[in-house]
């Protein structure tokens, strides 16, 4: 088979093994953790910062788009080549390049796994604190990019407010550095606006993040109910007495089951819905802020609270909640996850809602979200083979994601826009608004060749073809 | 949609990979992704290749067959996968479709048919081969050859996989075969033994060590007579009649009484005897009842001691110890606590635990010699993982990885460290027993 230009100099650029460019191997880069798509023309796995601005260089010169990826773990398609164009791998940049404990920081590459940072500071006492679902798998450049968050998002905030500094390669190949490494630098916040820029601004090379000291104490509570009304009622019932949760999760009955049958954790399989609270400080914090939860559990009718009571117990069941998404294979042949976000205080409100529209459309959705933060993550299940199903499916999403706006609420909360979101972008934000980001998008990406067809809409796709997008169908 | 690329019969199936919600939550649990970084390589990557294999969007050709073959069959991606795809199924079947229908190189299909069929099902020529490997070990010709280079000048990868030969260890557990062990103190229970197939020469002590083990744990074990290889290699290989035909042969030598337990301390072989209905789902499915009935016999040594209440009886141990897990025991039968409680019992033994712990070695089966490379990768990563616990004894759980580790010892800067099973630990503890 013969070579084509782009492939060659892209090998030029790097070296032989570092190209991906037969259809057999290309074919596996059709998709993400959303959709699959169609295949790139190349995936080139760069090995320094130097590579990737000559990769990018060499896509620019033959005007082809570039799209940026880590594990592909995303949920809103952000790694797939919509337009065709080269993947950017940056799974082979997985080096931790500096770890500094006194000043409790890291310098990482951008294909660094979450978790493998924890894990390679957990024994001095650290961790990094923002903890995504995926975060065995999906890397530290994915996070900035998506501005991820996690369960323990309450109390210690989403990704950008642990990365300190970025050093990004732009779409004509110069190298920027944003951000420092111990205080702020005057000037703007670039730092601040590459994060969560979802790849459309440029490709982050090398992060600066904050480690945390791992807490002297750690509770886990989980509280059983027999209402989901009575679970949410709780939540904003816990900060309303001042106590700020490391972290609030609730699952419904029907998640929980697919996950005790994932996990065996021990979750309660008669339970209408169970929150699972974590509380972290110093031990006799933590031991007053359990009981006045048990407290407040207790006056909103749970049946039980229970106390993990080893670290085995612990993990256990939060193995069980963040494999939540993935569990739900067990229960439907196809889901559409929604990512909405509403003040906590009007969850209860928007459950109702949720299980009005269930009613509604005949189908199930499933709930296992962030409470605290009022990031919900309703999971509508149906048949793709079932086209009425597939149609439902759509509503039922835009109805929900509608109410969450009504309740002035915002319809991603960590999941991204990508390809799936986008058209709703004008559901939140004025033209203006949207005017705003486009022009800024113009500084940083003026051809469009980054990322393209990501984040802000193009007013070309309906909801239709969106959920087809999300079922990889 | 076109055609699918494979037979009809026992091949990858919709109602299994449909399962796969292409999440990428097992891809860094993967060892082949974590040392390639790269879809082709990952559990995800691998079962939508099938899926397209399936669909006729990609060949049973080279290229499938490449990434097939470098997968470990660890099934740690089973572990990691909160849908419940069956992983081992899949690539197993998808092996099955490969050695049905893909020509390999002729030396390949040679080397494959000579160890797998010619050999391991084969107690005599076993046997035969055994004495002759021996007899080279004993004579000081094969240090000799090791330590002059000569292999290295003829073929590095030859070398690398000459020093992964077992010791063979006479008397050869051979004889043993069809002996009843009779339990110390009152007898408790009555078990079978399995005893492997190439363990009867390389692990002829550590069998011996599991009897006496067992024996003291009040069984009365029974090494039936008739019993022969698992099979596990050749599921592994995709050769399923052949795996069939011996699973028989231990469905027949082992189903003649109602035993206790059937056990092995072989995580490789405990995992596919504990799997044999899968052997029987489509092809004589009126073994599957019999296969049901053996396999739920069917105990790691680890499981079962911990299973029942082990004695407890043990003399120390003085060492610092790491424990890693086995594949076929982490992923596959999901025993990950049975064996440190064991270890936990044992006077003296200080247990450090061992950082990605169940990240393959690299062994898995006869990977370490048809995928020499890759395997050195991983146990290069695994020897770093092991020093950072400064342990002077490493411990795990099935024959294959304790050759794997016994090699990575040899060849790192400190090869005094000691590698064992942890039922040789026990059996010492036993026997230092006031
Ligand atoms: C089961 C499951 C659970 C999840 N749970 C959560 C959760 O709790 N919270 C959460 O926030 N998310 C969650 N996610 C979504 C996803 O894991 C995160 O968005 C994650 O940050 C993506 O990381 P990745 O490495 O897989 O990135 P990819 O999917 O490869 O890419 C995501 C986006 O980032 C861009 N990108 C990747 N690397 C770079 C880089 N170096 N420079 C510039 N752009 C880049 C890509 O172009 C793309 O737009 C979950 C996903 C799954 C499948
Ligand atoms: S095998 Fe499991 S973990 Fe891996 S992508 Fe498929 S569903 Fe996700
Ligand atoms: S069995 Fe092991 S090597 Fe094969 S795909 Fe799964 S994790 Fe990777």
């Amino acid at each position: 088979m013969q070579v084509p230009p782009l492939v060659q100099e892209l090998i030029q650029a790097t070296n032989e093994e570092a190209v991906l460019w037969r259809p057999e191997d290309l074919m596996l880069y059709e998709y993400d953790a959303l959709s699959s798509r169609r295949p790139p023309e190349a995936v080139v796995f760069p090995a320094t910062t130097q590579q990737v601005a000559a990769v990018v260089k060499v896509a620019a010169r033959h005007h082809c788009p570039v799209i940026p990826r880590g594990a592909g773990t995303g949920l809103s398609g952000g790694a797939v080549a919509l337009e065709g164009g080269v993947v950017v791998s940056l799974a082979r940049m997985n080096q931790i390049l500096e770890i500094d404990l006194e000043n409790q920081r890291a310098r990482v590459q951008p294909g660094v796994v979450n978790q493998d940072l924890s894990l390679a500071v957990a024994d001095a006492g650290y961790y990094y604190a923002p903890d995504p679902s995926s975060q065995k798998a999906c890397t530290l450049g994915g996070n900035v990019a998506e501005n991820s968050g996690g369960p323990h998002t309450l109390a210690y905030g989403v990704t950008t407010n642990h990365v300190l500094g970025l050093e990004v390669v732009l779409p004509d190949g110069c190298v920027i550095r944003t951000g420092a490494r111990y205080w702020d630098r005057p000037g703007y916040d670039l730092t601040g606006f590459i994060v969560g820029s979802e790849g459309t601004l440029g490709i982050v090379t090398e992060i600066v993040v904050r480690l945390m000291r791992l807490p002297e104490a750690v509770k886990t509570l989980l509280a059983i109910y027999d209402s989901v009304a009575d679970a949410t009622a709780t939540v904003a019932a816990i900060t309303a007495h001042g106590i700020t949760p490391a972290a609030l999760e609730m699952m419904d009955g029907l998640m929980l089951r697919a996950i005790e049958a994932a996990t065996h954790a021990g979750y309660p399989l008669d339970a209408a819905a169970v929150l699972l609270i974590e509380l972290e400080g110093l031990r006799e914090a933590v031991e007053e802020e359990a009981d006045s939860i048990t407290a407040v559990c207790g006056a909103h009718r749970a049946r039980q609270v229970r106390v993990a009571r080893r670290a085995e117990e612990r993990e256990l069941l939060w193995r069980g909640r963040k494999n939540a998404f993935g569990a739900i294979g067990r229960l439907t042949p196809s889901f559409y996850v929604q990512d909405g976000v509403i003040p906590r205080t009007r969850l209860p409100q928007m459950l109702d809602y949720i299980a009005g529209v269930e009613r509604r459309y005949g189908l199930r959705i499933g709930n296992v979200f962030h409470a605290g933060d009022g990031n919900l993550h309703p999971l509508i299940m149906f048949d793709s083979r079932d086209a009425q199903q597939v149609r439902h499916a759509v509503k039922a999403a835009e109805e929900i994601m509608g109410k969450c706006v009504e309740l002035g609420g915002s319809i991603t909360g960590e999941h991204g826009v990508g390809i799936e979101k986008n058209e709703l972008m004008p559901l939140i934000f004025s033209e203006e608004d949207l005017a705003v980001m486009r022009k800024l998008k113009q500084v940083f990406n003026p051809q469009n060749l980054l990322n393209p067809g990501k984040v802000l809409p193009s007013g070309k796709m309906c909801g239709e073809v969106r959920v087809q997008v999300s079922l990889g169908s | 949609m076109t055609q699918s690329n494979y037979s009809p019969r026992e091949k990858p199936r919709w109602e299994t990979y449909s399962k796969c919600i292409h999440c990428g939550l097992c891809l860094n649990a993967c060892p082949t992704y974590r040392e390639l970084r790269q879809e082709m390589d990952s559990p995800r990557g691998r079962i939508y290749q099938m899926i397209q294999v399936d669909r006729g969007a990609l060949a049973l050709g080279p290229s499938f067959v490449r990434h097939i073959d470098l997968c470990l069959d660890c099934r740690a991606c089973e572990t990691a996968c909160p849908s419940g795809v069956e992983y081992g199924r899949l690539v197993e079947l998808a092996r099955s479709q490969i050695a049905r229908h893909y020509r390999r190189p002729l030396r390949s299909r040679l080397l494959r048919r000579l160890f797998l069929a010619g050999l391991l099902p084969h107690r005599r020529r076993l046997e035969c081969v055994g004495m002759i490997l021996r007899a080279w070990q004993q004579s000081g010709l094969e240090q000799l050859v090791l330590q002059s280079h000569l292999l290295e000048a003829l073929s590095p990868r030859l070398a690398r996989i000459a020093r992964l030969a077992p010791r063979l260890e006479k008397p050869f557990f051979t004889r043993q075969l069809g002996h009843v062990v009779p339990a110390r103190g009152s007898r408790r229970y009555r078990v079978a033994f399995f005893a492997g197939c190439i363990a009867n020469l390389a692990f002829a002590r550590l069998n011996e060590a599991t009897l006496r083990v067992l024996a003291e744990n009040g069984c009365e074990v029974v090494i039936p007579k008739e019993q022969g290889c698992c099979g596990a290699l050749q599921v592994h290989a995709g050769l399923r009649d052949l795996a069939r035909r011996l699973a028989r042969r231990n469905l027949e030598a082992f189903l003649a009484e109602d035993w206790d337990a059937v056990i092995t301390n072989a995580a490789g072989c405990g995992s596919v005897l504990k799997e044999y209905p899968l052997l029987f789902e489509e092809e004589q499915p009126e073994l599957h009842p019999q296969a049901l009935r053996f396999s739920s016999r069917v105990k790691d040594v680890t499981e079962y001691l911990a299973g029942i209440d082990f004695n407890r009886a043990l003399g120390p141990v003085p060492a610092r110890a790491t424990y890693q897990d086995p594949c076929h025991l982490a992923h596959a039968q999901r025993i990950r606590s049975a064996p440190r409680q064991l270890l936990r019992a044992v006077p003296g033994l200080e247990l450090v635990e061992l950082k990605e712990a169940e990240v393959c070695c690299g062994s898995a089966g006869i990977y370490n010699v048809v995928e020499n490379e890759m395997a050195e990768r991983l146990l290069a990563a695994k020897m770093r993982r092991i020093d950072e616990t400064q342990a002077d004894l490493i411990l795990t759980a099935n024959p294959g990885c304790l050759l794997q580790l016994r090699a990575g010892v040899a060849g790192s800067k400190n090869p005094a460290r000691r590698v064992m099973h942890v039922v040789e630990v026990l059996d010492k503890a036993y026997q230092t027993s006031p």
